[in-house]
């Protein structure tokens, strides 16, 4: 008797779940329509990597690494323009990296956040992680001119624009890497005798580091990748000697493949497929470190 | 294990407390809410005093204003002195800090530092700056003394997290004796450990009063019993006029005369178990 009554039950739920449940027509029309939207946008970037890996794969040689831009496509190499990105980068990061995480420091740990400033701050930072990059190539150039600065093909004036376009993202992973530290561990801290500064320095930053380090890396790989900017501040240049200095004239990878592509010849147009390689490398090399390191790090509390 | 003496009672413990902490008069407020209205209550010198009452008395609300932790809350306000050796710890040129150095605190949930546990405890001397001639020895005998060295002291240098609840707890304790404070604040402290974990805190408090004045905030009325050489029960009043509910303290008295002889009826109610 009982058992009839249970089977009877579940034979009612399942009989339910076959009306309108999983295997019915509408949720796998959706399903398959998922699928699609998934495929789709795979598609793109298999097609996009496979066409730049066939164009360039031939170019992929020492030359590369070695020559300098010439007018002559099998001459001709990226080394100004490897070692300028390499540049750039460095002196964005030296310009980002501590004004950013001491931005959020102070947003997070000291400003009172219920200030109408503060909030005001807060709600620009989130504004500015949104412009587009061109816009703070024209900030830079006004600067430039304000300051009658004249040669603007220098290291550090392409890198103030890049540290500009990244600092909110690493003011807000920052912040958010700080928001994921316990409060009680803050307390715990304090209860000790720790003053607020102490309890930053020693206690809180110390374990948003790999959180910090993740979205830092994950911002220098978007400067790394940024040519609109740099375009406008003068990056577009034929460069016969490396960049060697935070004031020395540069060009990027971007760039240079922006320039190769508006060539004619078919040899600059592997170049630059070449050059995307590279660049295609260095940037998944550079998220595949944030990923480790988020994962190595994730959830120590 | 050493088999450690019940709780004081009697001749033993003098009728007056001879109090190292007190308060007087103390409300404690978060905005215009009063959680806490006229406490005046002595903490006794190397004696473990127990704060009990059912939720929402304010009795956690009264311990983080004891060490200043309330500071850390926007809109807090004590009104009312505490005094720490006949001084007031809200007084115009006593620093927060300096009181929480010298009224150390062990929070509800173990919260080591994602560190090593050597760094754990060797955390609190350093940012206080206090001259150490061997932080070895030091970390041996905080730990020793919170009778955890024999559990850990051959994986000094790996990380906190990795301990159990109750050792993580038993950690903390440790952490805050390293920096020699005066009285240690208990805020629930084995709210979240297991009874077996639990014997060893309450085991432990035994040898810490003999340095140490403890307060600890419970919700487990056994454990008061077995702790507590004085006992303060606590509850919260609810205003006939405005409806606000505040924490008031009921009664005060030696821990063995609150739980067999209550003066007052509602802390035989909430003893008894016929409320809270």
């Amino acid at each position: 008797m009982a058992t009839y009554g249970i089977g009877r039950v579940v034979e009612r739920t399942l009989e339910g779940r076959a009306r309108g449940g999983e295997h019915s027509l509408r949720p796998l029309l959706f399903l398959g329509a998922l699928w699609f939207c998934l495929f789709f946008a795979l598609l793109f970037l298999v097609v996009l990597v496979a066409t730049t890996l066939l164009d360039g794969a031939a170019r992929l040689d020492l030359r590369l690494f070695t020559e300098f831009p010439a007018s002559a496509p099998e001459r001709a190499g990226a080394r100004p323009a490897i070692l300028g990105s390499l540049w750039v980068i460095l002196a964005t990061a030296i310009m980002a990296i501590p004004l950013g995480i001491a931005a959020a420091v102070h947003l997070e740990e000291f400003s009172n956040q219920k200030n109408w400033f503060n909030r005001f701050i807060e709600v620009n930072i989130q504004n500015l992680a949104a412009i587009p990059s061109i816009v703070y190539g024209m900030l830079t150039l006004s600067a430039l001119a304000l300051l009658g600065i004249a040669n603007k093909n220098m290291v550090w004036v392409g890198a103030l624009a890049l540290a500009m376009l990244i600092l909110p993202v690493i003011i807000i992973a920052t912040r958010e890497a700080l928001r994921a530290v316990p409060l009680e561990i803050r307390q715990g801290s304090l209860a000790l005798g720790a003053t607020p500064l102490q309890t930053t320095l020693r206690n809180t930053l110390p374990a948003a580091i790999p959180g910090i380090a993740t979205g830092t890396i994950l911002a220098l790989s978007r400067a790394l990748g940024e040519a609109a900017p740099l375009l406008l501040l003068g990056g577009l240049v034929y460069l016969t000697f490396d960049p060697n200095g935070f004031a020395s004239g540069y060009t990027t990878m971007p760039i240079q493949i922006f320039n190769w592509t508006g060539r004619p010849q078919d040899g600059f147009h592997e170049l630059a497929a070449a050059t995307s390689i590279l660049l295609l490398v260095l940037l998944v090399a550079m998220n595949a470190v944030a990923i480790v390191i988020r994962n190595k790090f994730q959830k120590r509390w | 294990m050493v088999i450690h003496t019940a709780v004081r009672t009697g001749a033993s413990l003098p009728d007056r407390p001879y109090g190292q902490l007190e308060c007087e008069h103390v409300d404690v407020y978060y905005g215009s809410f009063r959680a806490v209205t006229d406490v005046s209550l002595p903490f006794g010198i190397h004696e473990v005093t127990a704060l009990i009452g059912p939720s929402g008395c304010g009795k956690s609300t009264l311990l983080r204003s004891l060490n200043r932790m309330n500071d850390l809350i926007d809109g807090a306000r004590v009104d009312g002195r505490v005094t720490f050796m006949g001084e007031d710890i809200y007084g115009k040129r006593v620093d927060a800090i300096e009181v929480r150095r010298r009224i150390g605190m062990v929070f509800q949930k173990p919260n080591p530092f994602p560190k090593s546990i050597y760094d754990n405890i060797a955390y609190g001397p350093r940012v206080n700056g206090m001259r150490v001639d061997d932080m070895g020895d030091l970390v041996e005998e905080a730990l020793t003394k919170a009778a955890l060295w024999d559990e850990v002291k051959d994986k000094l240098k790996q990380s906190a997290l990795g301990l159990s609840g109750g050792q993580q707890q038993r950690l903390c304790i440790a952490r805050t004796i390293a920096v020699k404070p005066d009285v240690i604040l208990m805020d629930e402290p084995c709210s979240a450990l297991d009874p077996i974990a639990t014997a060893k805190i309450e085991d432990l408090m035994h040898e810490l009063r003999d340095e140490y004045t403890i307060v600890i905030v419970t919700h487990n009325m056994q454990q008061a019993a077995r702790v507590a050489d004085r006992t303060a029960f606590f509850t919260a009043q609810v205003d006939e006029t405005s409806g606000d509910r505040t924490g008031v303290l009921v009664e005060f008295g030696k821990t063995a005369q609150i739980f067999e002889n209550p003066q007052d009826q509602r802390t035989e109610d909430y003893i008894s178990g016929r409320f809270g």
